[in-house]
C-alpha cells in the first residue's frame, strides 16, 4: 500500500496522526483552519500557524468504490470504499479516507452497501500505519 | 481597447490517424499533424513564428521547429493542467498575434496515451494533485477523483446514471458517423451501458474517455491575413482561462462549493467579451474525459441553472437536431482522447461546414477544455 508522500507543509498532520491525534493547520492570527496545509493563510496572509485538534467526527460527503485496473496492492482489495468526510468542526475540510469495520481493519473490511452519503463517522487510527481511518458512529 | 474579439482566426487544422497503438513516436506524430495543419492553411512552415502547447507535451519547441523547418520564433507558450490547457493554446496565440508579438501561430498536441504509460501508475511523484491526501487511501486515478464529485452531484441534484448515459450515447452516435473515430463501427446501447463493468462506482467503463495515440494541430493568423488563406476563416470570437479562488484541481474537495469549478470562472470572462449568449450557440465541443464533466460544464457555461445539467441531457438534447448538439466528432469518449485538441479541430470543421455530423448552418461553436482542473474555453464563429 502507498504511504503518504509527505511534504514540508503536510508533515505535522502525519506526525500527529501517528500519535493518534487528528489536527488541522489553523491560522495563528485569524483562527481560520485550512486544508491542505500551505505556507500562509489565504484569508489574512499570515505565515503564523498552529495545529489545532478537531473532534474527529464528521459526515460522509461522498464516496466511491474503485474497481481494477488499480495498483496491485489495491487491486487485491477491490472493490473497496473511499470516502470523503466533511469534518463537523470545519465543514470546508473534507478528508479522503476509508470506512472500516474497526481500527486497523483493511479498506475492504466493510460491505460497500453499508456506505451512505450523510452517514456520521468517527476517526480512528490504524495502529500499524498510523494513518487515520473512519468507523460508523454508534447511534 | 481593441481586445481579442474576432481579431484572429483558425485557418488550418491537421491530425494524424487515431488508434490504440500507432507505430510512430510522439515527435513524428507531432510533425505530421503540424505539417498537415499548415498545408490545410496554405502557409509555409518557414512563416511560422509562434507556438503554443501543453506543459505535458513531450515534443518541445526546439525539436519541432528544427524538424519541420519553422522560421525564427518570437513567441512560444505552454499551458499547464493537462487537458485544461487545450483551448488556452489557441487563446495564447490569439493574444500574441492580436498584440503584434507574432503573425503565424501553431498549436498542437501529440500523445501516445493509448500505447504509452498511464500517469497515475507512477507512485514516485506527487502527480498534479496533492497525492499525500488521497492516494494512500486508494483514491488513485483521475476517474476516482471525479467519481467522488459525481456521486455527490447525483445525490444532491437527483441526477441519474441515465443522464450520464445520454452523454456517452451522444458522443458514441457522432463517432459512429465519423470514419476517423476509434469507435466508428461500435454502436452503444443502454443495455451495454447499464451492464458495463465498474471502473469507480458510480462511474462505469463508458463514463471514461478512450486511451488513444494521435496528434492534432491548428494554425492561427490575424483576421486580416485569414481572408487570403485557402480555407474560410473560423474566428476566435472570445477566449478565456479559468482558475477559481480556492480551487484544488481534480480533488476540489476543500472549499465551500466543490460542485462549481473552473468552468464558471472561464464562462464569466468568455461571455463578458462575446456578442452572443449561450442560447445562440449552435454546437458545442465540451471536454469529456468523464461523462459527469458534461452536466457540470453545461451549468458552468450557462446553458442551464445549477443542478439542471443532468436534466438538460434528456429528450435527445445533445444529439443532432437537439438543443445543443455535443462533441460532433465523438469527443474524448468515442473519437479519440488527445487532451481535448480534437474538440478544437471539430469546432473548426463544424464552422467550415465539413463535419461528418454537420449541424446545418452552424455559425457559432463553444469549445471547452477540461473541467475539474484549471481550464480554458473558446467561442468560435464564422
Amino acid at each position: 500500500m502507498l504511504e503518504p508522500l509527505v511534504d514540508t507543509d503536510g508533515a505535522p498532520f502525519w506526525q500527529y496522526a501517528a500519535q493518534g491525534e487528528l489536527r488541522v493547520q489553523t491560522c495563528a492570527d485569524c483562527g481560520e483552519p485550512r486544508f491542505p496545509p500551505r505556507p500562509c493563510c489565504p484569508h489574512c496572509q499570515s505565515f503564523a500557524s498552529e495545529w489545532r485538534p478537531v473532534s474527529g467526527r464528521g459526515r460522509i460527503w461522498s464516496y466511491v468504490v474503485p474497481h481494477p485496473p488499480l495498483l496491485p496492492d489495491y487491486a487485491e482489495r477491490a472493490p473497496y470504499n473511499v470516502i470523503l468526510v466533511e469534518l463537523a468542526d470545519a465543514p470546508r475540510i473534507r478528508l479522503v479516507g476509508n470506512l472500516v469495520r474497526e481500527a486497523g481493519a483493511p479498506l475492504d473490511s466493510l460491505d460497500p452497501d453499508r456506505v451512505r452519503v450523510g452517514a456520521r463517522v468517527q476517526v480512528v487510527f490504524d495502529p500499524a500505519t498510523g494513518l487515520p481511518q473512519w468507523i460508523l458512529e454508534r447511534s | 481597447m481593441a481586445g481579442l474579439k474576432d481579431a484572429t482566426a483558425i485557418v488550418g487544422i491537421g491530425q494524424t490517424a487515431f488508434a490504440k497503438h500507432l507505430p510512430e513516436d510522439e515527435r513524428t506524430l507531432a510533425c505530421r499533424a503540424v505539417l498537415a495543419a499548415l498545408d490545410d492553411a496554405g502557409i509555409s512552415p518557414d512563416e511560422v513564428d509562434a507556438l503554443a502547447s501543453y506543459t505535458m507535451e513531450e515534443t518541445d519547441e526546439v525539436e519541432l521547429a528544427k524538424a519541420v523547418g519553422f522560421g525564427d520564433l518570437t513567441f512560444f507558450s505552454k499551458v499547464g493542467y493537462g487537458g485544461g490547457g487545450s483551448c488556452a493554446t489557441v487563446a495564447h496565440l490569439a493574444a500574441a498575434i492580436a498584440t503584434g508579438q507574432a503573425t503565424v501561430g501553431v498549436a498542437w498536441r501529440s500523445r501516445k496515451r493509448g500505447s504509452g504509460p498511464r500517469p497515475w501508475k507512477n507512485t514516485a511523484v506527487q502527480l498534479p494533485t496533492p497525492a499525500q491526501w488521497t492516494r494512500p487511501f486508494g483514491l488513485l486515478r483521475p476517474v476516482d477523483e471525479i467519481a467522488l464529485l459525481a456521486r455527490r452531484y447525483l445525490h444532491e441534484y437527483g441526477a441519474t446514471r441515465d443522464h450520464l448515459f445520454n452523454v456517452a450515447l451522444a458522443c458514441r452516435n457522432r463517432a459512429n458517423q465519423n470514419p476517423a473515430a476509434i469507435m466508428y463501427d461500435r454502436p452503444l446501447t443502454r443495455e451495454m451501458y447499464m451492464t458495463a463493468r465498474w471502473i469507480s462506482e458510480p462511474l462505469c467503463l463508458f463514463d471514461n474517455c478512450l486511451e488513444t495515440d494521435g496528434a492534432l494541430a491548428c494554425v492561427i493568423v490575424s483576421s486580416e491575413r485569414a481572408r487570403d488563406c485557402r480555407r474560410a476563416p473560423v474566428y476566435v470570437h472570445s477566449a478565456a482561462q479559468g482558475l477559481p479562488a480556492q480551487h484544488h484541481g481534480m480533488v476540489n474537495y476543500w472549499n465551500d462549493d466543490p460542485l462549481t469549478g473552473p468552468a464558471w470562472t472561464a464562462a464569466r470572462h468568455l461571455w463578458k467579451h462575446a456578442d452572443f449568449t449561450p442560447q445562440d450557440v449552435d454546437v458545442a465541443q465540451i471536454y469529456d474525459a468523464f461523462t459527469p464533466l458534461i452536466p457540470l460544464s453545461l451549468e458552468g457555461y450557462g446553458f442551464c441553472a445549477r443542478g439542471e445539467g443532468g436534466a438538460f441531457t434528456e429528450g435527445g438534447a445533445l444529439e443532432i437536431g437537439g438543443r445543443l448538439p455535443l462533441n460532433t466528432g465523438g469527443g474524448g469518449l468515442s473519437e479519440a482522447y488527445v487532451h481535448g485538441f480534437n474538440l478544437i479541430n471539430e469546432g473548426v470543421k463544424q464552422l467550415r461546414g465539413t463535419s461528418t455530423a454537420q449541424v446545418p448552418g452552424a455559425s457559432t461553436c463553444l469549445v471547452t477544455a477540461g473541467e475539474g482542473v484549471p481550464t480554458s474555453a473558446l467561442l468560435l464563429r464564422t
